[in-house]
């Protein structure tokens, strides 16, 4: 059994897929198979955008009408493997809506998942997935055992996206069938935390708190510094457990996965879980009283100090420039 | 209200993690106790019974051996009773085994109106099983929810978001994934740790469960290799002499982003 069939779950935010659905788009074309997109909503409107990445064929649910994606998708996925079309290996990006399906589908078709990848490699029949443990200083190759589908899940920015050029991707409809008992939870609403400036994800520069800033109050440091800079905020688990800034600006192994060009971290020592998630950053300056940090370990530029001391001083230097 | 809350008893994460040579799998040999992100689930349990009136907290936790004190730590809090399925032929099992075997201990309890568990471990953070352990029992579920309210016979909770978050109305029952931080932790008292060592831990083998194969066999999975990465090269590292923000400075200047 060759790997010649794969699919991608893929993510449409605002009529566009996310950036991470175009990174497994890419990936799963250079793997040399086909490649189809299963996605939740009307594939109509994505077909094109999904088919110039790599999709050949676009699986679609149609409207969830409010039901929660994971059972909804992993049902309408396991329905279409019923029918015939089963996958080899089917890619799903490391977030929310794709930890959801892909646990859901792994039971309907009893077949293990691997989670937090950033590679994938294909040997003839064997698909071997790359995992990055410790903070990312060791990396485990972890090889699928057993017949497909294989179920991978993968990081964010673990591919570069590239457009492949090809035309609109055919659209096949994938209903979902009844969920019974297990299609309980509806979404009556949704809302946005607004922050100004660019997205966490996305910034060219990122400044981050932990605890060394010492209390929730002297956080607007690290917002001010951030402004400044014209990069965003984030924040170490620590503070966002305690209460001090809101979960979205999370960054590490459960929050986003950040690759700025430079990454400043502000009285965080570098726990595994936060070091995964910026450890890919360009250029990292660390700020931190204890000099045995781990965060030392992977700075380019390390301070040791106050960060209540230095971030004021520092502030006011770049301060007009 | 009846509630159940999965519990994992991890190594301290404070300590550096090590692989065992021998079967490339996480040590788990030292003492174990209950991981943090467990104690939000067991603390929103505690709540969610007492604000009903009546009820109580039940847990369920896997171990490749015997350990219980992160168990006791839960019990301590107010949980009741436990169940720990406790066989060396778990080592080696993936998140599916994992699952099923954590599912058939649900259903050793006689399942509850609400199945809480942490989003994910904080050793192995695969992050699969509370999902993959609700199509398991044929159940709705609400993945990464920060507030839990019960109203009736459905849950009003809120779900944290890429950018925010949702609201969603789940029947009952249901089995929620619980964010770190949505609740504080109450630490047990003396009077509950002295309680909670009399309270019953049913210690049970995955084959009382029905479950086989686990571990290895049961795996479809298999370690390859373990390589170490590319470390970065080592930075410069200076003491603050209240001149140190010059050095961030012409670092920045030098990258040409100021």
């Amino acid at each position: 059994m060759a790997v010649n069939n794969i699919w991608v779950f893929a993510q449409i935010n605002n009529g566009a897929p996310t950036s991470g659905t175009l990174e497994l788009l890419t990936k799963a074309r250079s793997l040399g198979a086909t490649v189809s997109a299963f996605m939740a909503g009307d594939g109509a409107a994505a077909a094109a955008a999904l088919g110039s990445y790599g999709a050949t064929k676009v699986y679609a649910t149609g409207d969830l009408a409010g039901k929660l994606p994971g059972v909804a998708v992993a049902s309408a996925m396991k329905a279409v493997i019923d029918g015939g079309d089963v996958p080899d290996l089917v890619l799903f990006p490391q977030n929310y809506e794709g930890r959801d399906v892909v646990s859901r589908l792994s039971v309907k078709l009893d077949r293990t998942v691997l989670t937090n990848n950033v590679d994938v490699e294909i040997n003839g029949d064997l698909v071997s997935v790359t995992t990055p443990i410790f903070g990312g200083n060791t990396l485990v190759s972890t090889t699928f055992t057993g017949t497909g589908p294989h179920l991978a899940v993968f990081r964010p920015k673990s591919f570069a996206a590239e457009a492949s050029g090809g035309g609109a991707a055919s659209v096949a409809a994938a209903p979902v069938p009844d969920l019974g008992a297990t299609g309980g939870a509806t979404m009556t609403a949704s809302h946005v935390e607004e922050s100004t400036g660019p997205k966490l994800d996305e910034a060219d520069i990122v400044v981050s708190g932990g605890r060394g800033l010492g209390e929730a109050g002297n956080y607007s440091l690290v917002e001010s510094l951030a402004k400044q800079l014209k990069g965003a905020a984030g924040a170490s688990r620590a503070i966002v457990d305690a209460g001090w800034v809101p979960y979205s600006m999370q960054v590490g192994q459960t929050g986003k996965v950040v690759k700025p060009n430079v990454y400043l971290a502000v009285g965080i020592s570098g726990s595994t879980q936060h070091m995964v998630g910026m450890k890919g950053s360009k250029h990292i300056i660390a700020i931190n009283k204890d000099k045995e940090a781990p965060i030392f370990g992977i700075a380019d530029l390390g301070i040791v100090g106050d960060a209540l001391k230095v971030l004021p001083k520092l502030i006011e230097a770049l301060q007009g420039r | 209200m009846n509630v159940i809350v999965c519990v994992k008893q991890i190594p301290d994460p404070a300590l550096p993690g090590a692989l065992d040579p021998a079967t490339n799998t996480l040590k788990r040999d030292g003492k174990l106790i209950l991981d943090e992100s467990d104690s939000y689930g067991v603390e929103m349990a505690l709540q969610l019974v007492d604000a009903a009136g009546g009820g109580e907290v039940s847990l369920v936790s896997m171990a490749p051996n015997g350990e219980v004190s992160g168990m006791r730590t839960a019990l301590a809090m107010g949980a009741a009773r436990g169940v720990l399925v406790s066989d060396p032929a778990l080592q080696g099992s993936d998140a599916l085994t994992t699952a099923k075997v954590l599912a058939a201990a649900v259903r050793r309890l006689g399942g509850a109106d609400l199945v809480i568990a942490a989003t994910e471990s904080s050793d192995g953070y695969t992050g699969t099983v509370p999902e993959q352990m609700a199509e398991l029992l044929g159940l709705p579920s609400v993945t990464f929810a920060k507030k839990v309210a019960v109203e009736g016979t459905s849950v009003k909770v809120q779900r944290q978001t890429e950018e925010g978050y949702d609201e969603v109305t789940c029947t009952l029952p249901a089995l929620l994934s619980v964010t770190a931080g949505v609740v504080e932790p109450r630490y047990p008292s003396f009077k509950g740790i002295m309680a909670a060592k009399s309270k019953p831990i049913d210690e049970v083998k995955a084959a009382d469960l029905g479950i086989s194969p686990v571990g290895w066999a049961g795996a479809g999975q298999q370690i390859a290799s373990v390589t170490q990465a590319e470390a970065r090269a080592a930075g410069e590292i200076i003491e603050d002499d209240g001149e140190g923000f010059t050095k961030i400075v012409a670092y920045l200047e030098n990258l040409k982003v100021i």
